[in-house]
């Protein structure tokens, strides 16, 4: 039990302090290293609640993927410090009012805070034991039954936002030799050589 | 639970991972000694010959000599950041073998997930070579790490299917139950790179660009960025750069052995064979996937960077994710799903 509230703290503290450390930091760089150790240690918290399945995926798609393109826009991103702390007082009113009001959003959100009645029926439909199921068996489970078909509708959401990406950034380009791999593959030698007899000092 | 049980297990914990990480090591050493043996070979030299018999001891001097160089670090460099990326790539590529089993019951941590913790693991490796990149505050590493996180997180997606179709058939996210799934009386024959043929080869090719292995390794391409990411790094940051490079190869080769040639099951399934302890059987199956890795290495020339992103993209995206539907119809319509059986 120590143990576990040991490793508890461990990871939680990390998680704040790294997370604090994100809007801290001076370098973008450094702040997207620090958002990074956040996963990471939140990975950390969802397996020792048992979500195995949950912090390894965490890992692979936060951390494998969406952090290492955040850190690659970042990376040739060339901020310039002295033009962002311009006009800082200036500014400081606007941004204080609006953390303020989302901090009495929050805070109205919390305060009226109702466990949904579904969820807390959940339970009562029996969710097998960590021994008899493992925690992706169990998820497998639900997900493509009763949760079907917001599981579609989340990956249809991720569809058209990729399919905007790819529509923002398409660009047809006139007069580009592209290499046809097919093409080349599709040449044999009678398409590709001919043989001819040249005659003397006539040239073809 | 008692303070001294509790420091009993974390002592077991520190044996088998020492344990573990030694045995690892010396292999390590001695499967760069046959890499460059077998280069050589083909390139009919004779590889290295002076340090020891046969030059078995080439690795160990070349560690020496690493040790002992003098570290340079460029002025401009982001100091922390750049002592930090050697360690991450080293420690991260090390961190995968704590899932592997070598035998029956042999890994360290055997774990439900563990097929998911390697695939984690091996993404995560693409920090070390981001961070190098970025913090040596130079042209060619900078391209180096750029073009490496594309390649990496190109050929991911890729191995990411390879590993579904793996585990549809075998019906389990542990890598020892995946095993288990392959040992039928058939032998070598129930091993799955029989009926996942095409997926074992995208699995070997994408292998070697994940862990940037010639003929993918264009982020560190001698001939255009001298050397990538690491050409700012001497000495030891340098020695556990490769280190990490050579042990995620040889994870792979492990993870290979694992999905798709029946990990420490014997290839023939009587008597005499069974009798040879599994983790002979594991070690031969991981070698002669290093070994073709190692002679994929000296035949083929280096891809260009636009075919090698039209390899993963337009080749092996959509044939993997094909495979997955084809596997997934061929489980259920046969009735041989894990579930159904």
């Amino acid at each position: 039990m120590t143990v576990t509230a040991a490793f508890f703290y461990l990871f939680a503290t990390i998680t704040i302090a790294s997370g604090f450390m994100v809007i801290a930091s001076r370098n973008p760089v450094q702040s997207v290293l620090f958002l990074i150790l956040a996963f990471v240690n939140a990975a950390g918290l969802f397996l020792m609640m048992g979500a195995e399945f949950l912090a390894m995926i965490l890992v692979i798609v936060y951390v494998g993927a969406v952090a290492v393109l955040f850190l690659f826009v970042v990376m040739m991103l060339d901020v310039d410090f002295a033009a962002l702390r311009q006009g800082f007082l200036q500014y400081l009113p606007f941004g204080a009012l609006i953390g303020i009001v989302l901090l009495i959003e929050l805070i109205f959100v919390v305060s009226a805070y109702v466990i949904d009645p579904g969820l807390v029926r959940a339970p009562a439909v029996p969710i097998p034991a960590a021994d008899v199921m493992t925690n992706t068996e169990a998820l497998g489970q639900v997900l493509y039954t009763r949760y079907f078909y917001f599981f579609q509708a989340a990956g249809l959401i991720l569809l058209v936002a990729m399919i905007g990406a790819i529509v923002l950034t398409l660009r047809e380009r006139v007069g580009v030799r592209r290499q046809d791999i097919s093409k080349q593959n599709a040449r044999t030698q009678e398409t590709a050589v001919e043989v001819r007899k040249v005659p003397f000092r006539q040239g073809i | 639970m008692e303070f001294g049980d509790i420091l009993l297990a974390v002592a077991i914990m520190l044996g088998k991972s020492l344990l573990m990480l030694v045995a690892l090591l010396i292999f390590i050493a001695y499967a760069l000694y046959a890499d460059r043996k077998v280069w050589a070979a083909v390139q009919l030299r004779r590889g290295p010959n002076v340090v020891g018999p046969w030059g078995l001891l080439q690795s160990f001097a070349d560690l020496l000599k690493f040790v002992l160089k003098e570290p340079v670090i460029p002025s401009s460099a982001n100091k922390g950041m750049f002592l930090l990326a050697p360690l991450v790539m080293c420690t991260l590529s090390l961190a995968a073998w704590a899932v592997i089993p070598l035998n029956a019951g042999w890994a360290i941590a055997d774990i439900n997930v563990g097929i998911l913790y390697i695939f984690a693991i091996s993404s995560l490796g693409v920090y070390g070579v981001i961070m190098g990149g970025w913090a040596s505050n130079s042209k060619y590493p900078f391209l180096g790490a750029l073009r490496s996180a594309a390649q990496m997180v190109s050929y991911e997606v890729s191995i990411g299917f390879v590993i579904v179709t793996v585990l549809m058939c075998a019906g389990s996210l542990n890598l020892s139950q995946i095993v288990e799934a392959q040992n039928t009386s058939l032998g070598i024959l129930g091993w799955y790179w029989l009926p996942l043929f095409p997926m074992f080869v995208v699995f070997f090719i994408s292998a070697m660009a994940e862990t940037n292995r010639p003929p993918f390794d264009l982020p560190e391409a001698e001939s255009e960025l001298v050397a990538g990411y690491m050409v700012e790094y001497s000495s030891t940051p340098y020695l556990l750069f490769m280190l990490g490079e050579y042990v995620a190869i040889m994870t792979m080769c492990a993870f290979g052995t694992i999905l798709f040639l029946g990990g420490w099951l014997s290839p023939i399934p009587f008597a005499p064979f069974t009798w040879v302890p599994g983790v002979i059987w594991f070690v031969l199956k991981a070698s002669f996937l290093f070994i073709l890795i190692a002679m994929v290495k000296a035949l083929v020339p280096r891809y260009r960077y636009d075919q090698l992103m039209r390899l993963g993209w337009k080749v092996f995206l959509p044939l993997s994710l094909a495979m997955v539907v084809i596997v997934a119809g061929v489980l259920m319509a046969t009735g041989l799903a894990p579930g159904m059986r």
